[in-house]
């Protein structure tokens, strides 16, 4: 049985078809590459799993469960964890403060309850070990390295021990050195059997770490091979169009 | 690679990696409220040679007790402000609850009630503007300068634009509480301590208080953390509402009578004393310490050109004045950082 499954799933908005009758699934331990040009839906079926809106038609499974999510939180409590595109931190806060934003750790006095701030510093540092990154839990993330910044969102991914990591171009705006770090993450990620999707436009970084490499292309899928079973010529191919289906 | 560059990425990362974390003190330092603080000792310390009456237990006591009804309503408006939100209304606001706490008391009911009511209606109008800019996505500048119009009109309307002075059977106790003092602390400054307290550690420890900076640095990040950004703003528009009213209430009870006029223009004071205390209208900072010492700051200058001999018309000079020197000194220390 998949962790994810996703049948049909099909979006419009107005008369444009952003998705159409998309299936997917993704296993634990499994890393997903989701590639395609501009525009072929990458976004849509992505904000779809984090439930950012429901598919116009088409299921989504949990565990063989069917969920239907309205709001992102929906998903998070469903065990799929997101890293947005543009990383969605707060950049006046904290690097703990990042991490726990939305889910902070509280202690109790009497009928007051207080943040606990050395229990998410704690905590936080951990997750960045963990990670191998040399982030530090009380910097300001606005004074942070691009590869620092996807620390914190990746280990924010990490605080529910999620089932399911989806990653919008996370190596998209970074330097070479943090590409790398980035990758690592993914690795480790795989290697404590937590599934991942990895959305991107970068060859190298999917053939680099995913199992199986799916493409969209104008809101189809149009192939879906394990890693060994292709090239980045075929997926590129998939992805102009000059390579109808495979 | 890129490493072959005048300073590689890896020298980048080392010199972030290497940056200290800072010391309670540094920390203070780096803060706006903490500059503004020195000055206000600055100004006290010049002011205590120029003149005799300065440093007098009742000039001191004057200076505490004028500022504590705007430090109250900056502490609301910094709230606001956290959120890159503004609140106009404040001024306006505090004229119709004044009005409406003082028809209650006069109709023959006990401080409880006129208390009961005036914050009422505060919390009534901080609902409207909250519910028009959260939910309808409405700029906060316009629904609180509507709010502005609105709320002083009403506040004609029931007053029938006649001035109050009879506040009913606790008419001694609502004077002792806006205009006596405690340990010869005026009440309204007792007023400001406790609740600069509250907000501190609001700020500093309340999730409420969390989610506001959050929202302040990036409203869209907060809300795909599950943080529900409408009800949070909504509830900062009441907070300030309900410190505008308390501040008219206290103000009622020191005067002793109150007219529709309470609080006219008392929103551009609030707001600069807001601004001066370090909050940045770009959203994402606030110091609770920041309201009183902005709206010390303000009072302060008022009071030394009175006792200085300068003519009290270049009062709204300096103030205007202090208000760019704080912003300048904010811009020039965030160049520095980045």
């Amino acid at each position: 049985m998949s962790l994810l499954e996703l049948q049909g799933i099909a979006k419009s908005f107005g008369a444009i078809q952003a998705l159409q009758g998309v299936d997917l699934t993704v296993s634990a331990g499994e890393a997903v590459g989701l590639m395609g040009d501009n525009g072929a839906g990458k976004s849509t079926l992505m904000k779809i799993v984090a439930g950012n809106f429901p598919p116009t038609a088409g299921a989504i499974r949990i565990d063989g469960r069917e969920v239907h999510f309205t709001k992102p939180i929906d998903a998070r409590e469903n065990g799929i964890e997101i890293v947005y595109q543009d990383l969605a931190l707060c950049d006046n806060l904290t690097a703990a403060a990042n991490v726990f934003l939305g889910r902070e750790r509280k202690r109790r006095l009497g009928p007051l309850r207080y943040l606990d701030h050395k229990a998410m510093f704690r905590r936080a540092g951990e997750l960045f070990t963990e990670l191998k990154s040399e982030t530090r839990p009380r910097d300001l993330v606005r004074q942070m390295s691009g590869g620092q910044r996807q620390a914190v969102a990746i280990a924010r991914t990490r605080l529910s021990d999620p089932k399911l990591v989806l990653m919008d171009e996370p190596t998209a705006a970074i330097s070479v050195r943090q590409v790398a770090e980035v990758l690592a993450l993914i690795e480790r990620l795989k290697e404590t059997s937590h599934a991942v999707v990895l959305v991107s436009h970068r060859m190298p970084d999917v053939f680099a770490v995913c199992d199986r490499v799916a493409v969209l292309r104008r809101g189809r899928k149009v192939s879906d091979k394990a890693i060994g079973d292709t090239s980045p010529e075929e997926v590129t191919g998939l992805i102009t169009g000059a390579i109808e289906q495979a | 690679m890129n490493d072959t560059g005048p300073k590689s990425h890896a020298e980048i990362d080392e010199s972030v990696t290497q940056k200290q974390e800072l010391s309670g003190l540094q920390a203070a330092i780096r803060t706006q409220p903490f500059w503004v603080l020195i000055s206000i000792v600055a100004i006290g310390i010049v002011m205590s040679f120029v003149s005799d009456v300065f440093m007098t237990e009742r000039n001191l006591f004057n200076i505490t007790r004028n500022f504590a009804f705007f430090g109250i309503m900056a502490l609301g408006m910094s709230a606001v402000i956290c959120t890159a939100g503004i609140d106009l209304s404040v001024g306006s606001l505090m004229g119709l609850t004044g009005i409406v706490a003082g028809l209650v008391m006069q109709a023959g009911y006990g401080i409880g009630w006129g208390f009961l009511a005036c914050m009422s209606a505060a919390a009534l109008v901080g609902l409207v503007n909250g519910v028009l800019i959260a939910y309808l996505r409405m700029a906060p500048f316009v629904v609180t300068l509507g709010m502005l119009a609105m709320a002083r009109s009403i506040a004609m309307v029931v007053s029938n634009n006649k001035m109050i002075y009879n506040f009913g059977p606790d008419q001694d106790l609502f004077e002792w509480i806006g205009g006596e003092s405690v340990l010869g602390v005026p009440n309204p400054v007792w007023v400001l301590i406790i609740l600069t307290c509250v907000f501190w550690w609001v700020w500093r420890f309340s999730t409420w208080g969390r989610w506001v900076i959050a929202i302040g640095g990036n409203a869209q990040a907060a809300k795909l953390s599950g943080i529900p950004v409408e009800r949070i703003v909504v509830s900062v528009y009441v907070i300030s509402s309900l410190c505008a009213g308390l501040a008219a209430f206290l103000m009622v009870g020191w005067f002793g009578s109150v007219t529709n006029a309470l609080g006219l223009t008392y929103e551009l004071n609030v707001i600069a004393a807001s601004v001066i205390g370090g909050a940045n209208l770009m959203g994402g900072v606030v110091y609770a310490v920041g309201a009183p010492i902005g709206a010390a700051l303000m009072e302060l200058i008022r009071n030394s050109l009175l006792l200085a001999g300068i003519d009290a018309l270049w009062q709204q000079f300096f103030v205007g004045l202090f208000l760019i020197l704080a912003v300048l000194l904010e811009q020039i220390r965030n160049r520095r950082r980045n």
